[in-house]
């Protein structure tokens, strides 16, 4: 309420402070006395039209302005075309908004367009990519634009000069103890709060530019109000604002017309969304965050003893987290934190003085405690709810539609999901998961990495619903109106310019987020890409998912034949190009590649129970003699393994390898590719252990010193019982007595009969 | 049990005392603050609980007296501490050692009762008299329990004269001394069985306890007791400059005490001292580029403090009366090198990781050096 001059007397500004509850309860309190029969509110005018869902939204909630048609993603038009304006129960928009709804009385928003708002920052946006464009073009450009000077404090931080003027050090503080946290009944702070900040602004001087423009727009809203015949106008703004718009005759007509001339603008649209305190406490677009919101929601919220239910509330979390905090602990925590406010000399205690309290005294100076109380209860996890009649996009619909079916509430917290992908609806929600992550929707994220060794019918997801995920939708809005569309398109799209590694994960994901439709195009860019893709390497480590989603793609009801076709494929070019791949490579690069096979030869198998052509393969380049002796030595290992060479020949090969012919270094090479992974071999044929034994005594001192680091490395991997066996066998086989000798007792079959029995039935079972 | 100045045959003059009290040593602070304190007083406080905090914190009075910092720090810390004697919950201060807790404890009990004699030291042979009351045995055989063979213990006669009562190392002492505690705590009161009588606490009555970090577990305190305790954390000084300002104030002081003679201390010694404890405290350089490893012992401002002051002294008495690096190397490498072996690995690459390519440290290096040698 403005002091009442020549034609304002119609106007009451409501200057207030964004997020404040002090301020929330004043306005409510001013608007019931004003009964105003236009309410104007700080905020972007594109949202008059929705103001009419204020009935069924729950705060936290924002509005979100975007623009109409959805940009490509990554240009400056897609990361800078959306604003929020948030609203908490306790900020005083809200107050007015909801006292508006509830008497019908006409709301407005009189901000400047959020349309003009975006339009700005994308042509900045766009016109510093340009310069760092041409600044990479134009290479040594040095004279480097001068950095945009700081605006003056009492700009930035009007409150700050009149708290220090107060003799505060902290601005929240003195505007807690001079405004929020007055008690109802006062007579309305307003008319002072107008008068301080036009103190305040006389020593700043004139608004320029957005600020400026920005009032200008305010007070047309105004005037174009006041015009239509209302007589009794509030308007609730920022405190900074109110002088600005109270003294609106102050300020020429034409001025005003002028500095809003040829704005430029964009084409946008408005709705609610959900909003979480969280983002409240970093508020982004709006520069008005608040450090407390979960505090402020309690003094708005809390009908009297906000300290007092406060702790008790604390006192119940710390006992959730088993705790002991006795009733004791609260009494004396009020204490605390009520001399303390005395102390200090505050009329109430805040903030500062409850967490101070909740340390001492609840959480007897347990500082990892007091945070637990700090991010649940001081920042809070509220989430807001917006009605199913707002605006949406139709891909948001989809969600809200399958989140509904499917029982998957979005949270403002971690929480996990374990899934049993045998059961339908679990497999859907994963299903829904995945397709979300391939829309850059990371509401699950998968726990634990993808370990798929651990059972192919399990998942485990940590779920987090995060506002931005409204505008992630609504980005993706252009590739579909449904999740699965959507999806598909998507993955078709990433799949046209992928690499071959990328390519792989992607069948992978249209797997498991069940696209079918997306299959198909993705495995023909696959094939046509290891066509070209002259690295074996890269074919290689494509065939292992390729090979799972083949063999166990049925868990999900897929049809593997078309991709175990092409797994096929894949195999058969990776066996061709074996053997010229493996020449000259040196020792780090052979152990690269040992795991490729090792991968390459898992996939095989699970493709295919005898895979002739990759053991053919394998065959042909154990007989040749330019491989690296690592790769030989792991190949002839994985012949033998799987019974392809007979024990003679193996016996042969490694009498070759061993003789003094063959350089040593090599010799221990190809030992450690053959010994990989498991040693027992050894134990189990004597006489390759003697081969080994025979070179071992054979080598000269310089030699033999030259190849134990390389020994050490092989037999270092083993574990401690396998290098006992080792060494027992090696004294067994110098005649000398071991202390443990083992019977080896034969078989009893009629005791091992039911094992062998089950083994069996496993074993078809799984062949069938 | 300490002996209070005001006891037997062996009073001393405060005059000439080696470390005398904090209300003897800022009497005149104390009374000036409390002639311009207009605030409300707690019963039996001297000071209002802002006057406290000032006194605590420094500040210059209106009149012109200027109040020394005594505690230089968070002021969250004080405030949280003086607001809980002002509710008559007892205070618990923990921190590790040399993070001022018995120096807060102290300048505490002074402010608010002016006394701050009432001393229990914990150790692990505590006694429950030293937190109830004993006895004059001769007078006990003598005549039979009376008040006059009754021999209070500091607690009890804090709750008598309703002034601060002090426990240091609360956890040193063994559990069931420290349950003894409880009825003090909670009733406000000591009922002396053999007599009949009880002593009721006075109003201005209230317990501060200090307690280790590093002795975590050795004699927890019970729930019940802890209850009755607000805790308050004393941190490690926040900023370099802090932990200067607080060695440099120590340094002159302890100086004057000692009657030392005048030695021009130099700010770069100390900043260098100060510079070395961090780092090595904290395992990182203050540049925050190395890596160095710490050492095992706590590496306190208070032993900052002492290497400082020993330093002088050596300075005084075998220098040139200038502090340098020579006088404060055979402390600082004391002070680090608690356990020959390891610490001294430590200490050594840290001269010559650190030390030694550091601008301006080539004398402390060299005299380093020369110590380790």
């Amino acid at each position: 309420m403005g002091r009442p001059r020549q034609g304002t007397d119609k106007v009451s500004v409501l200057g207030v402070r964004h997020h404040g509850p002090g301020s929330a309860r004043a306005v409510a309190a001013a608007l019931d006395e004003i009964k105003p029969d236009i309410v104007l509110i700080e905020g972007p005018p594109e949202a008059d039209a929705i103001t009419s869902l204020v009935g069924g939204l729950e705060p936290p909630v924002a509005l979100l302005v975007h623009l109409a048609d959805t940009p490509k993603a990554g240009t400056a038009r897609s990361k800078e075309g959306w604003g929020f304006w948030p609203f908490a129960s306790f900020s005083p928009e809200w107050a007015a908004l909801v006292h508006a709804h509830g008497r019908g009385v006409p709301v407005r928003f009189c901000d400047l367009p959020a349309a003009h708002t975006i339009a700005e920052r994308i042509e900045r946006a766009e016109a510093a990519e340009k310069e760092a464009v041409e600044k990479e073009a134009g290479q040594e450009e040095d004279d480097q634009p001068a950095p945009p000077s700081e605006p003056p404090r009492v700009r930035t931080d009007p409150l700050g000069v009149l708290a220090e003027a107060a003799g505060y050090d902290d601005a929240e503080r003195w505007w807690d103890d001079v405004v929020e946290q007055r008690g109802d009944g006062e007579p309305s702070p307003f008319p002072a709060i107008a008068d301080a900040m036009a103190a305040v602004r006389a020593e700043s001087g004139p608004e320029t530019g957005r600020d400026a423009r920005r009032e200008a727009y305010m007070r047309q809203t105004l005037r174009a109000v006041l015009k239509e015949g209302y007589e009794r106008v509030a308007v609730v703004c920022g405190a900074w604002h109110a002088p600005a718009l109270r003294d609106l005759y102050d300020y020429p007509v034409k001025d005003d017309v002028a500095l809003l001339k040829g704005l430029p603008r964009v084409r946008t649209t408005a709705t609610w969304v959900p909003w979480t305190h969280g983002r409240l406490a970093t508020a982004s677009g709006y520069g008005a965050g608040v450090t407390s919101p979960g505090w402020y929601h309690h003094l708005f919220t809390a009908p009297d003893l906000p300290i007092h239910r406060w702790l008790t509330d604390a006192a119940r979390l710390l006992r959730e987290e088993g705790q002991p905090v006795s009733s004791s602990h609260v009494i004396e925590g009020v204490r605390l934190a009520e001399s303390l406010a005395v102390l200090r000399g505050r009329p109430l205690a805040g903030i500062d003085e409850v967490s101070e309290a909740v340390t001492a005294v609840l959480c007897e100076g347990e500082q990892s405690r007091a945070a637990l109380v700090h991010g649940r209860m001081v920042i809070g996890e509220r989430l807001g709810s917006v009605p199913p009649d707002t605006p949406m996009v139709p891909l948001q619909r989809d969600l809200m539609a399958a989140q509904k079916r499917l029982r998957l509430k979005p949270e403002a917290f971690d929480r996990d999901l374990d899934l049993d992908l045998r059961k339908e609806s679990q497999r859907e929600r994963s299903v829904l998961l995945h397709r979300l992550r391939v829309l850059g929707v990371e509401w699950g994220v998968p726990r634990a990495a993808e370990h798929h060794s651990k059972g192919t019918f399990r998942e485990s997801w940590r779920l987090r619903w995060d506002p931005d995920m409204d505008v992630a939708l609504i980005e993706a809005a252009p590739w579909g109106t449904t999740v699965v569309s959507a999806a598909t398109a998507r993955v078709v799209e990433i799949a046209a310019e992928a690499e071959l590694p990328t390519l792989t994960a992607l069948t992978e994901q249209c797997l498991f987020a069940e696209l079918g439709d997306a299959l198909p195009d993705v495995l023909s860019l696959l094939t046509d890409r290891a066509a070209t893709d002259s690295d074996i390497t890269h074919l290689m480590s494509a065939l292992p998912p390729l090979a799972r989603s083949a063999r166990y793609g049925n868990v999900r009801g897929t049809d593997g034949a078309h991709l175990r076709a092409v797994a096929r494929e894949l195999l058969a070019r990776v066996c061709v190009g074996l053997a010229p791949a493996v020449r000259g490579l040196d020792d780090d690069a052979a152990a690269r590649f040992v795991r490729s096979i090792d991968q390459t030869h898992g996939a095989a198998t699970l493709l295919d129970e005898d895979a002739r052509g990759w053991t053919e393969a394998l065959e042909s380049l154990a007989r040749r003699d330019q491989v690296p002796g690592r790769i030989a030595g792991r190949v002839n290992r994985i012949l033998a393994d799987a019974g392809r060479i007979t024990t003679e020949e193996l016996h042969r090969r490694l009498g070759l390898t061993m003789s003094p012919g063959t350089e040593p270094t090599r010799a221990a090479a190809w030992l450690e590719g053959f010994l990989q992974g498991s040693g027992l071999i050894l134990v189990h044929d004597e006489r390759l252990l003697g081969l080994i034994d025979a070179w071992l005594l054979s080598l000269s001192e310089e030699r033999f010193v030259a190849i134990l680091p390389l020994l050490r490395r092989t037999f270092g991997a083993f574990g401690a019982a396998e290098r006992q066996e080792i060494g027992t066998a090696i004294t067994r086989a110098d005649g000398g007595r071991t202390t443990t000798a083992r019977v080896r007792r034969p078989v009893d079959t009629r005791r091992a009969a039911p094992a062998v029995a089950a083994v069996t039935a496993l074993l078809e079972g799984s062949r069938a | 049990m300490t002996t209070s100045a005001t006891g037997s045959g062996i009073s001393t003059d405060a005059a000439s005392a080696l470390r005398p009290h904090a209300e003897q040593t800022y009497a005149a602070e104390l009374e000036a603050l409390a002639g311009a304190d207009d605030r409300q007083r707690p019963p039996g406080w001297r000071l209002s609980p802002w006057a406290v905090t000032q006194y605590l914190l420094g500040t210059t009075l209106d009149d012109g007296t200027e109040i020394t910092p005594k505690y230089i720090g968070s002021r969250r810390v004080v405030e949280v501490a003086v607001a809980t004697l002002a509710t008559d919950r007892a205070l618990l201060l923990i921190g590790v050692p040399g993070t001022a807790k018995t120096w807060l404890s102290e300048h505490l009990a002074a402010a608010v009762s002016g006394d701050s004699t009432l001393l229990v030291q914990g150790t692990a042979g505590t006694s429950e008299e030293a937190v109830r009351y004993g006895w004059n045995y001769a007078r006990l055989l003598a005549e039979g329990p009376s008040e006059a063979a009754l021999v209070p213990s500091p607690i009890m006669t804090a709750m008598a004269r309703g002034a601060i009562g002090r426990i240091e190392e609360l956890t040193r002492m063994p559990s069931e001394v420290q349950d003894g505690l409880i009825t003090v705590l909670s009733e406000k009161a000591l009922p002396v069985a053999e007599l009949g009588v009880e002593v009721q606490a006075q109003r201005g009555f209230n317990v501060i306890a200090t307690a280790n970090d590093r002795d975590r577990g050795v004699n927890d305190l019970s729930s019940a007791l802890r209850r009755r305790f607000n805790t308050v954390v004393l941190p490690v000084p926040d900023s370099a400059e802090d932990e200067v300002r607080i060695v440099t104030q120590r340094v002159e002081q302890l100086g004057r005490s000692l009657e030392l003679p005048e030695v021009p201390t130099s700010l770069t010694e100390i900043q260098r001292v100060v510079t070395v404890f961090r780092e090595l405290r904290s395992g990182v350089t203050e540049d925050n580029t190395t890596k160095v490893k710490s050492p095992s012992g706590t590496l306190s401002t208070a032993e900052a403090i002492s290497v400082i002051t020993n330093g002088i002294a050596l300075a005084a008495h075998f220098g040139d009366g200038r502090l340098r690096p020579a006088d404060v190397a055979a402390g600082i490498q004391g002070a680090v090198v608690q356990d020959r072996v390891s610490d001294g690995v430590v200490w050594r690459e840290y001269l010559e990781t650190v030390a030694r390519e550091r601008d301006g440290w080539d004398d402390f290096y060299r005299a380093c050096r020369e110590v380790g040698a």
